[in-house]
């Protein structure tokens, strides 16, 4: 993890720019092998992100497939400014905001991207801790039970992927679309804020949130507590 | 007891992120890792909070189905980038 704070203070392209240059000099040759070893590596993560935005799979595929076609149009005039990854997801969020416009069932974008406005947020629920004016106040009064005991086959079963999934799906849209970009597709920070417009500090707030809900969700469903 | 200057366990779980990403201020990187050093349930909290981290990025994505490749293969075929 700590190695994402070295890449964050990278330019963005520094990491690959010169294989992005080599993909887009083929693409534009009309190079159908780049263009499928493209959609090998994105498709699937485009349809993941669009499911934050629309949350109906079949509508998630348009936006995607929308998604392409707006690569092609735009790749001329591609200026190689950014990566061509977070590029190519600038083009999805786009296009899942004019989705927006015409599809009543989609998340408003203004919901997006922003702290919620209800303010602090426990990590963990308050009456877990010893309170004020007690000995050892603050401290966990119910200590969070051991996962050690775990097997790591089930930490890894489908039925687990299932229950992650479900968690991630229950979490307001702003937090759903961090922790999906950051956890589960594996973005770093600098990624995340550079295609998504907001600072490091929002981007670390609703990431924490998630995270904690997350593993609220998983002790649950673990250990029962 | 603790002193004033001691991290509390329910201090600690709002850091967790910071602690990873590695944006914590250095006294409180400090006070964070001492606390660590003597508190086994937070070192089984943080442990969780790592997992959840590693089992998200275990979710799988569906590939491209092949119907769809092919359609976006022709648009790629048809497409002009000179234009």
């Amino acid at each position: 993890m700590n190695s994402e704070s070295a890449a964050m203070d990278a330019p963005e392209w520094a990491g690959d720019a010169g294989a992005d240059v080599a993909l887009v000099d083929a693409l534009l040759r009309g190079e159908e092998s780049a263009f499928v070893a493209l959609l090998d590596r994105f498709h699937p993560a485009l349809v993941r992100l669009a499911l934050v935005y629309v949350q109906d799979r079949t509508v998630a595929e348009e936006v995607a497939q929308e998604t392409w076609i707006g690569v092609l149009q735009g790749l001329p005039r591609f200026e190689r400014r950014s990566s061509l990854k977070t590029w190519i997801f600038r083009i999805l969020t786009n296009q899942a905001r004019t989705r927006g416009k015409r599809d009543a069932r989609t998340i408003p974008f203004s919901a997006l991207g922003n702290l919620d406005d209800d303010g602090a947020e426990p990590s963990v629920d308050p009456a877990r801790f010893r309170p004020e004016g007690e000995p050892w106040a603050h401290n966990w009064a119910t200590p969070p039970r051991s996962w050690d005991a775990v097997p790591e086959d089930r930490l890894l079963a489908q039925e687990t992927r299932a229950y992650i999934e479900r968690a991630i799906n229950a979490l307001p849209p702003s937090q759903r679309e961090i922790i999906t970009l950051r956890d589960v597709l594996g973005w770093n920070s600098g990624e995340v804020c550079n295609v998504l417009g907001i600072t490091e500090t929002n981007q670390r707030v609703l990431l924490h949130r998630a995270r904690s809900k997350v593993r609220q969700a998983l002790a649950q469903y673990l250990t029962g507590e | 007891m603790t002193s004033p200057t001691d991290m509390t366990c329910q201090e600690l779980v709002e850091l967790v992120t910071e602690y990873f990403e590695n944006t914590l201020p250095p006294a409180d990187r400090e006070r964070f890792e001492a606390h660590i050093g003597i508190c086994g349930p937070c070192r089984n909290y943080l442990a969780q909070m790592e997992q959840t981290i590693r089992l998200s990025g275990q979710l799988t994505e569906e590939a491209i189905a092949p119907d769809v490749q092919q359609e976006l293969l022709r648009t790629f075929r048809n497409w002009k980038p000179s234009q």
